[in-house]
């Protein structure tokens, strides 16, 4: 090259680039949040142990109200490695059928009376709130007498559903920062008021299990996804490191 | 074995004695500069990427069920219940945004070595048609899916139209077919994704290339290498068959290619929301606004233009004119310099600031300004004023680009360096 200046400009150019693209790639935006902090859930969803741990607790607390119809219980027996059987001994209390999908039996037109609201589906849950949005959203519970259920959660303020979990969490009250003349006050922590049958770092890991099981009913094809990728990468660099030996096999005789 | 393929080869030859030519004349005889660098893989890669987009299609319409009733449930049940259904439909939407990675940066490469310059006008105008297709495309494969943001970015971007005077009003219902994004948006969506546009793009692309043969390729020295032949063969001195020579070269970039796009429909799916957005994933809902409604990233910097300027009229105005002037660059640019390297330093600034502006538009239309200027300038920071002031001064760099290349180039302020006879080539 003659023109070493021009060079210089286009190496650059070419690094702006590839900057660009790897900034690109981890610039991750957030998920829509209502303006609080979320907690890091710290998941695995190749975690087969928390999956079934997950489901347990799923199936026992949320599954009532909440359906998760994009997932049948075969396809869960066959991801989280249980017999048809166990699932639908532990699991299906309605009397489901193996191939079913998921749902829960409450009336929707009862639920909407009963909550205000009818508990929605929580099939992608994961996939539109994301799973560190699920995990505080469980932990961020408080007593709140002015709400119709007794129920308040930091999260996400007014929600409807009441902390099905409290026996295991215990109760939770909230310390209100000092608000301004006519302003909602604002949740500044929460408390521990009584303890539940777990630990606080139990029911952590309780809140993780949950959170993995939904981010496995989000996209179940993750499991397999992350499984064949490595091979799908190892194939296409290899392909890409003989095309490149071909490539300078033919371009000896370029001068 | 060979006798075989060799009489087969005769028989057809016989009786089509013009496809041999046709070959040759694509592929064995057609002499590209032997000096092509990093920035000359992007357009086989976009031809590898609509490749990818039509095969994926075709599976994808096997199991999707277009209507508002029908369609989200179809795509999760290709996501979850049909064999391998996650990977084409991954393929499909990573390859959409790859899509228009590559063409925006084969677009960048066009304006660095002046490729649209004379003789190659024409390879440029079938180009920016390729690009608006498929814009048009990319944004009806968008809605089918009929998440919140298909069914609210849709409405936005149809509205767009209303801007048009006297008739707006109905050309909007008449796009749609009702009062809102609706099932008949939605069918009529699928019919123009699935075989209208997809003709437009192949026959675009097919023109777009048989015009670029027929003027020959450019190159990093923007030196017309049909200007030096071989006396003895008439071959251009410094052109090389692109079989095998590019086809083998290619073969390289598509390899590294294919690896990064496996890296992300394996591990990185939605890209952390930018290739497949989460609001999307929550059913379509007339009665619930997302957020923030934004397109997916590609179409950003359009976006960004038209979300900072006050005036809807005038801002789909901008937005238009921010395309359209890109149709016009070969007769903006007068400069007789094609390649950046022997270009005028203000060239060489104005093009750097233009690419820039682009992406920092983006950046707004993606609403990442509107993430980042709380953090810059303190949580009390009026974030929509900042943000339009700043947009503002990007939508004036962004049009200024073009008066200044007129100006530049047509009244003789470029200082050029001299032009190479040959292309320069340090060899593999």
């Amino acid at each position: 090259m003659t023109a070493p200046a021009n060079n210089l400009l286009l190496v650059m150019m070419r690094k702006a680039v590839l900057v660009c693209l790897v900034a690109f790639a981890f610039a991750a935006p957030a998920f829509a949040e209502e303006g609080a902090e979320l907690l890091v859930a710290n998941t695995r969803v190749g975690n087969i142990a928390s999956l079934q741990r997950g489901a347990r607790l799923y199936f026992n607390y949320c599954s009532g109200c909440h359906s998760i119809k994009y997932q049948s219980y075969s396809r869960l027996a066959e991801d989280l490695k249980l017999s048809p059987a166990e699932v639908l001994g532990n699991f299906a209390f309605t009397g489901a059928k193996i191939g079913d999908q998921i749902v829960s039996n409450m009336p929707a037109s009862h639920a909407e009376q009963w909550f205000g609201k009818a508990p929605p589906d929580l099939s992608l849950e994961a996939r539109s709130k994301g799973p560190d949005w699920i995990y505080t959203y469980l932990k961020s519970f408080y007593l709140d007498p002015a709400r119709p259920v007794g129920w308040n959660n930091k999260l996400f303020a007014g929600a409807s559903m009441p902390n099905v979990l409290w026996e295991l969490q215990g109760t939770q009250i909230a310390h209100y920062a000092p608000a301004k003349a006519g302003d909602e006050p604002i949740v500044e922590k929460l408390e521990l008021a009584s303890k539940g049958r777990l630990s606080p770092e139990e029911f952590d890991s309780a809140a993780r299990d949950i959170t993995t099981f939904l981010q496995y009913v989000g996209e179940p094809a993750a499991l397999k996804r992350e499984a064949v990728g490595v091979w799908a990468i190892l194939y296409l660099a290899f392909f890409t490191f003989l095309a490149w030996l071909l490539n300078k096999e033919y371009w000896k005789d370029v001068h | 074995m060979a006798n075989v393929f060799a009489s087969i080869g005769n028989w057809v030859n016989e009786r089509a004695p013009g496809l041999m030519p046709v070959y040759r004349k694509h592929m064995t005889e057609y002499y590209a500069p032997k000096n092509f660098n990093f920035w000359y893989y992007f357009g086989v890669l976009a031809m590898v990427v609509l490749v990818n987009q039509i095969l994926t299609g075709i599976f994808l319409t096997m199991f999707y069920k277009p209507g508002a009733a029908t369609a989200f449930d179809s795509v999760e049940y290709i996501m979850r219940d049909v064999d391998w259904g996650w990977l084409i439909r991954y393929m499909h939407s990573t390859g959409a945004s790859m899509f228009f990675i590559v063409v925006y940066l084969h677009m960048f490469r066009g304006l660095m070595y002046g490729s649209y310059k004379k003789p190659r006008e024409l390879v440029w105008l079938l180009g920016m048609f390729i690009f608006l297709a498929l814009m048009a495309e990319a944004f009806m494969g968008y809605v089918l899916p009929w998440g919140n943001m298909s069914f609210w970015g849709a409405k936005v971007i149809i509205s767009l139209f209303g801007a048009v005077p006297l008739i707006g009003d109905t050309l909007v219902q008449w796009i749609m077919g009702d009062y809102n994004p609706a099932d008949a948006t939605l069918n009529r969506f699928f019919a123009l994704h699935v075989i209208a546009l997809p003709l437009v793009l192949l026959l675009l692309v097919v023109l777009h290339i048989f015009a670029l043969h027929e003027v020959g390729s450019n190159n990093p020295d923007g030196v017309e290498i049909k200007k030096k032949k071989d006396p003895a063969t008439g071959k251009p001195l410094d052109g090389i068959p692109f079989h095998p020579y590019y086809t083998v070269h290619d073969l390289v970039g598509i390899g590294f290619f294919l690896t990064l796009c496996a890296f992300i429909i394996f591990y990185q799916p939605t890209l952390g929301g930018w290739f497949l957005e989460h609001d999307n994933f929550i059913p379509a809902n007339p009665l619930v606004t997302p957020p923030e409604i934004k397109p997916v990233w590609y179409f950003t910097p359009f976006y960004g233009i038209l979300r900072v300027i006050p005036s809807k009229g005038l801002g789909i105005f901008a937005m238009f004119a921010s395309i359209v002037l890109l149709f016009l660059l070969p007769w903006v640019d007068r400069g007789a310099v094609k390649s950046i390297r022997y270009r005028g330093l203000g060239y060489k600034l104005a093009l750097g600031l233009f690419a820039a502006t682009f992406l920092l538009l983006g950046s707004i239309g993606a609403g990442v300004t509107g993430e980042m200027i709380p953090k810059l300038f303190g949580a009390s920071a009026d974030v929509t004023s900042i943000e339009m002031h700043f947009g503002w001064l990007l939508v004036l760099i962004y049009f200024s680009y073009f008066l200044f290349l007129w100006i530049y180039t047509a009244f003789g302020y470029e200082k050029t360096k001299p032009v190479p006879e040959r292309v320069i080539f340090g060899g593999h």
